[in-house]
């Protein structure tokens, strides 16, 4: 492949938006209420969208009659690049909210800095995702309030749900091999200087949902590198059953 | 109010939709059209909720990216059916809280056909044809119904099911000119949906209650009979053009009659599902009985924190 660099780079942005979606589908008919039942599956609608954007570039690039369900559905797990934040089950619904907050924050100036690229087609998908990022990030940024600031039982589970992802937010910001040539390349974003706008921005929200930030020094990685946590082969054997049941066919 | 001035009123009503016109909300109505609205609006939002549930077990499933957002964005749309219902239904002055309250404990009922299990893709072809064929043949005459909010309501849920049902359709004609084994499968969603398809139109009318009085508050316009025949008819040329059998050895056009002679239908079956013995009656329930009360906290909080802004609002005024 000729540009393989900016291959694994789109995966590296695309396969976070993939593997949020697949989980928050789990959720669809299962929600506290109508209203955010509806809300979430407009997020993972959105990622889905996202993801087939990117797909279909990384498609075209890599060449050979390769499409986007090739590249979602036919990966080993160990190829998947997504971080391990997304991965992460929803537990109960804090953590689902919780790791929506502590993704979007994330996504939202990945997706401002992305529109400067020099790549036009990234700049077009940046310039579409941010809208619905946006969105997403005020939905999620609510909803950690109304429940950090809500009864005592919901602040308890809330403040539960962002100690236990607070581990996997730091691998947001750790640069892979093909992120550096791509930000040498000036297509790329140096994803490791968005960390201090966002401890700011996550802060200030979880301060105003009376949460405390988590203190722990200790962060987990290996996603982008295709090193998973035990969630993600059951993930994987949902998302790829029928592809691997009845190879190379048409649906 | 005296019994004559009730009467008069029953009269004057009567007469506002012999001449088709609409009755809103505020306006006087019988107690007993509020109450047969209260049930079968809610019957009908249920359906749509409970519904979500069969589909929604394939959309972590999906074989490729187009077909998971269609079949994510069909299931949303089914909520928004339900939501629109539910306050459809609200303004006959029941709450959510107590239309809720009637599905979990089993007070009221949604529509049999989702208590049957999805056990392949194919079966997402399968509802979007059939059951959503067979429910637009339901819902479409409602769109005149005397009931404003409720007639209003199935405008755009009729749009919305006209669009599931070609999808549905598109998919049991990808997987009828796929493989032997795609075929098959479509071939095995039709013969466990077809059945339960045509219950899903009713009793036969002469053990239907309700038909006499609906029919005179044109909240029903044809019989379950007419509509079944019409479902017949409308559905086995779209079976022959994609290539699968209609599971009836019986089924044969007849020309004098000018439509299909179809097999008996085992109604033990209908009414065993009916009364809560079918295959995912259990599943469907415990499903939204979890959903509702593990969301108990998260509804809860919503509460607290509105109240705890309105509260900082009004010391700062």
């Amino acid at each position: 492949m000729k540009n393989e660099n900016l291959y694994n780079y789109i995966l590296g942005i695309a396969d976070n938006s993939l593997i949020l979606g697949q989980r928050l589908g789990e959720l669809c008919g299962h929600g506290p209420n109508l209203e955010t039942d509806i809300a979430l599956t407009n997020i993972s609608l959105d990622l889905f969208g996202q993801t087939r954007s990117y797909y279909q570039y990384a498609a075209q690039i890599s060449g050979g009659g390769k499409t986007e369900d090739d590249i979602a559905f036919l990966r080993m797990e160990r190829q998947y690049k997504n971080v391990l934040l997304v991965e992460q089950p929803n537990a109960h619904f804090g953590f689902v909210l919780g790791r929506q907050f502590l993704f979007d924050v994330y996504h939202l100036l990945l997706m401002e800095k992305l529109q400067s690229s020099s790549d036009e087609t990234l700049v077009a998908i940046a310039k579409k995702t941010i809208k619905e990022v946006s969105y997403h990030e005020r939905f999620s940024s609510d909803w950690v309030k109304r429940l950090g600031d809500g009864t005592d039982e919901s602040n308890k589970k809330m403040q539960e749900a962002i100690d236990g992802l607070w581990p996997y937010t730091d691998e947001l910001f750790q640069l892979t091999e093909a992120d550096r040539i791509m930000v040498s390349d000036g297509i790329g974003v140096d994803v490791s200087k968005l960390k201090k706008d966002y401890l700011k921005r996550v802060s200030e929200i979880l301060k105003e949902a009376t949460l405390k930030i988590p203190e722990s020094k200790y962060f987990q990685k290996g996603g982008k590198e295709g090193i998973h946590s035990e969630h993600m082969g059951y993930l994987l054997a949902d998302l790829q059953y029928m592809q691997r049941s009845y190879p190379n066919m048409k649906w | 109010m005296s019994e004559q001035e009730v009467k008069n009123l029953e009269e004057i009503f009567e007469a506002r939709i012999a001449r088709d016109e609409k009755i809103e909300p505020k306006d006087w109505m019988p107690e007993k059209y509020r109450k047969t609205h209260i049930r079968q609006i809610s019957q009908h939002a249920h359906s749509e909720i409970i519904g979500m549930l069969p589909e929604g077990n394939w959309i972590t499933r999906a074989p490729s990216l187009r077909r998971k957002v269609a079949l994510l964005a069909k299931v949303q749309d089914e909520a928004g059916h339900g939501l629109y219902l539910y306050s459809a239904c609200e303004t006959l002055g029941i709450s959510r809280a107590e239309l809720y309250e009637q599905l979990h404990s089993g007070k009221a009922k949604y529509s049999s056909i989702f208590n049957y299990p999805t056990v392949t893709w194919a079966d997402m072809g399968a509802i979007g044809w059939l059951v959503d064929g067979a429910a637009i043949i339901n819902q479409v005459p409602l769109c005149n119904t005397s009931y404003g909010p409720y007639a209003r309501a199935m405008v755009r849920v009729c749009k919305e099911e006209s669009f599931h049902q070609r999808q549905g359709f598109e998919i049991m004609l990808s997987l009828c000119n796929g493989s032997e084994e795609q075929k098959a499968m479509a071939q095995d969603a039709l013969n466990r949906w077809w059945w339960p398809s045509l219950m899903m139109l009713g009793p036969v009318d002469a053990e239907s209650v309700h038909t006499e009085q609906s029919m005179k508050w044109k909240l029903k316009r044809k019989t379950n009979d007419e509509l079944r025949q019409q479902f017949i008819d409308q559905t086995v040329p779209q079976a022959e053009l994609l290539g699968i059998t209609v599971p009836d050895p019986d089924l044969k056009w007849n020309e004098e009659t000018g439509h299909y002679d179809f097999g008996e239908i085992d109604w033990d079956e209908f009414w065993q599902v009916v009364k809560g013995h079918g295959p995912c009656n259990k599943e469907r329930m415990d499903a939204r009985v979890n959903a509702w009360e593990e969301g108990t906290w998260v509804r809860d909080a919503a509460m607290a924190h509105a109240e705890k802004k309105n509260i900082k609002v009004a010391k700062a005024s």
